[in-house]
């Protein structure tokens, strides 16, 4: 019987020749994801009350990014009581303010094909990327891995999304996520987005975890891209040598799938999710008379190196609007050491930009550049819910780093397409 | 399980956890995050909800973000049982780890604000004392039965790491 790539993982995590979808399976964990915001301030006085300690610290990544750097006593404290956990638990793959743990995962290499992975964070989703399943919980939840070192899953079901043709200039995976927002809206439980067709196989993996990131926002258990030789050189660019089998972890070809939805991505434009909901999106044209107070460039899914590179490529030779602010929180140390290092940085400060620590800041409202009343923001960001950034009044736009970057300069809402060679 | 009784709270489609939880009171008390749970939708919610209260919802009820405070919020306010015609697939398993019963109720536009609810979470039974209706729904999924009826996911591996010492 051909099988997903969904079922082929969570079949061995269970221990099992097959799973079918619908089918309630206990996996192994390979490897859990933890973050400031839902980790150790969470979960640790439950192991001390349930005197229960971890199951395996090797299979355990540890990240502060949530409230980096300290701004408050509380922060303090959360990030305090990270670094104890760390070192009580012996984890040592800890990365304190070195950027967003999802992000860190790929840098690092720490995810291959075939794994099963869990986050203490709904974005976990992203790491499916590599070929691999990952999907978030809450923390009540991690406390059980951590303790147990399994979890149990409903086998979801594979939608696959195909997608055809180069994109226009000035279009990226971000505007393909939005579009889906709409297109398949937000409620997809039991169902892993499974991504693939040509533009996928051309994009790098990290553009591919633009697309695993926000089946989160698709409401979908996960997301998913099979393996192939981008997943391989991107682990071998961190540094690891991918196991012999890795591109085996792949959906069989005649596999069935719940449903499969083919789209162009030549048509598509810049997309723009207005407020207050990622589905509410559509073509960037005809947002033209709204005027910007922030532009923001942060978060796992829009403040990676490749990221910055777009706002640069923009903002080349052009200043920030009167009256518009730009703030910038690239998503680890590594990609502002490379954006300083080849002069993305310096295109960005010469233009106006602000500079943010860093961290996954003002996305959550938890960190630096949160909003006023009534203000409104064009975001690289995930979610633009009311309230998420700041003031429940603020108004939050969510769009490609091209499409901030172009409202930036323009100081209300622009079709990056009228900035680019 | 014992049954739940309590006065309809009514919420439309895709509530998210941000209005339940919002970021701006991450770092406050669960009291201060409770008093601006959901907000944004119906201030006079926190305020006014009652021990046993029902929370009653349409589709996607606490999509978004995996932030546990969410569910949190709702049981900290003494909410009884969240309906919903379907949930976001994290709040869902929060809600029943922390023994908050959440059921989903294809019927759930037929009930009215302020309508007293008898739920049997464990059965799958809604009785609607206005209008008289009773409607059965899936109830709590047969393997997580023993988690929920001991009392959500601390007490659950409390039995298991017991049981193992033995």
């Amino acid at each position: 019987m051909p099988r997903t790539l969904t079922e082929k993982i969570l079949a061995r995590a269970a221990g099992q020749q097959r799973v079918s979808p619908g089918e309630i399976v206990t996996c192994r964990v390979d490897l859990a994801l933890l973050l400031d915001s839902g980790g150790p301030r969470r979960i640790w006085p439950r192991l001390t009350e349930l005197g229960a300690g971890v199951w395996d610290p090797d299979r355990i990544v540890l990240c502060s990014d949530h409230f980096t750097p300290a701004v408050d006593a509380e922060s303090a404290a959360i990030l305090k009581l990270t670094r104890e956990f760390a070192a009580h638990f012996n984890i040592e793959r800890f990365f304190d303010m070195r950027g967003i743990g999802h992000v860190l995962l790929a840098e690092q290499g720490l995810l291959a094909p075939g794994m099963f992975a869990v986050g203490g964070d709904s974005h976990s989703s992203m790491g499916g990327a590599f070929g691999c399943f990952m999907a978030g919980f809450g923390a009540i939840e991690m406390t059980g891995v951590l303790v147990t070192g399994e979890i149990w899953i409903q086998t979801p079901e594979t939608v696959r999304v195909n997608w055809s043709g180069r994109f226009a200039r000035g279009v990226v995976a971000k505007d393909i996520a939005l579009f889906l927002c709409r297109q398949l809206g937000m409620e997809n439980g039991g169902r892993v987005l499974e991504y693939g067709g040509e533009t996928v196989q051309n994009m790098s993996i990290w553009e591919r975890m633009v697309l695993t990131n926000m089946a989160a926002e698709l409401g979908a258990e996960t997301g998913l891209v099979e393996a192939d030789e981008v997943t391989l050189q991107a682990l071998r660019a961190a540094g690891r040598e991918p196991a012999l089998d890795a591109l085996d972890w792949r959906s069989d070809p005649d596999a069935r799938y719940a449903a499969v939805h083919d789209y162009s991505a030549t048509e598509l434009s810049p997309q723009i999710a207005a407020p207050h909901s990622p589905a509410n999106s559509g073509p960037v044209a005809g947002f033209d008379t709204v005027r910007v107070d922030q532009a923001y460039i942060g978060a796992c899914v829009g403040a990676k190196l490749s990221d910055l590179r777009m706002v640069a490529e923009v903002l080349k030779g052009r200043t920030v609007a009167r009256g518009t602010r730009l703030l910038v929180a690239p998503a680890s140390v590594s990609a502002m050491t490379a954006a300083a290092a080849d002069g993305t940085l310096a295109t960005l400060t010469a233009a106006g930009a602000y500079l943010l620590p860093t961290g996954c800041g003002a996305c959550a409202a938890l960190g630096a550049g949160v909003l006023a009343e009534n203000e409104v923001c064009i975001s690289s960001t995930n979610r633009n819910f009311r309230g998420r950034m700041g003031a429940n009044s603020a108004q939050v736009y969510l769009a490609s780093p091209y499409t901030v970057a172009a409202s930036a300069v323009a100081g209300r809402i622009a079709d990056p397409r009228e900035f680019l060679p | 399980m014992k049954a739940i009784e309590g006065r309809a709270w009514l919420f439309g489609n895709d509530i998210n956890t941000d209005a339940m939880a919002p970021g701006l009171y991450f770092k406050a008390s669960m009291d201060e995050m409770a008093r601006h749970c959901l907000e944004t939708v119906d201030p006079a919610f926190a305020r006014s909800v009652r021990p046993g209260d029902i929370v009653v919802a349409g589709r996607n009820f606490g999509v978004g973000s995996a932030r546990e405070q969410a569910a949190l919020a709702l049981a900290h306010l003494g909410v009884g049982a969240v309906l919903a015609v379907s949930f976001g697939r994290i709040f869902y398993r929060n809600a029943l780890n922390f023994g908050l019963p959440a059921l989903t109720f294809p019927e759930a536009a037929t009930v009215l604000a302020g309508d007293l609810l008898r739920i049997e979470p464990v059965a799958g039974r809604i009785e609607n004392t206005r209008s008289g209706a009773t409607h059965r729904v899936p109830g709590i999924p047969p393997h997580l039965m023993a988690m929920v009826e001991a009392g959500g996911l601390m007490l659950w591996l409390k039995l298991r790491l017991k049981k193992e010492a033995v």
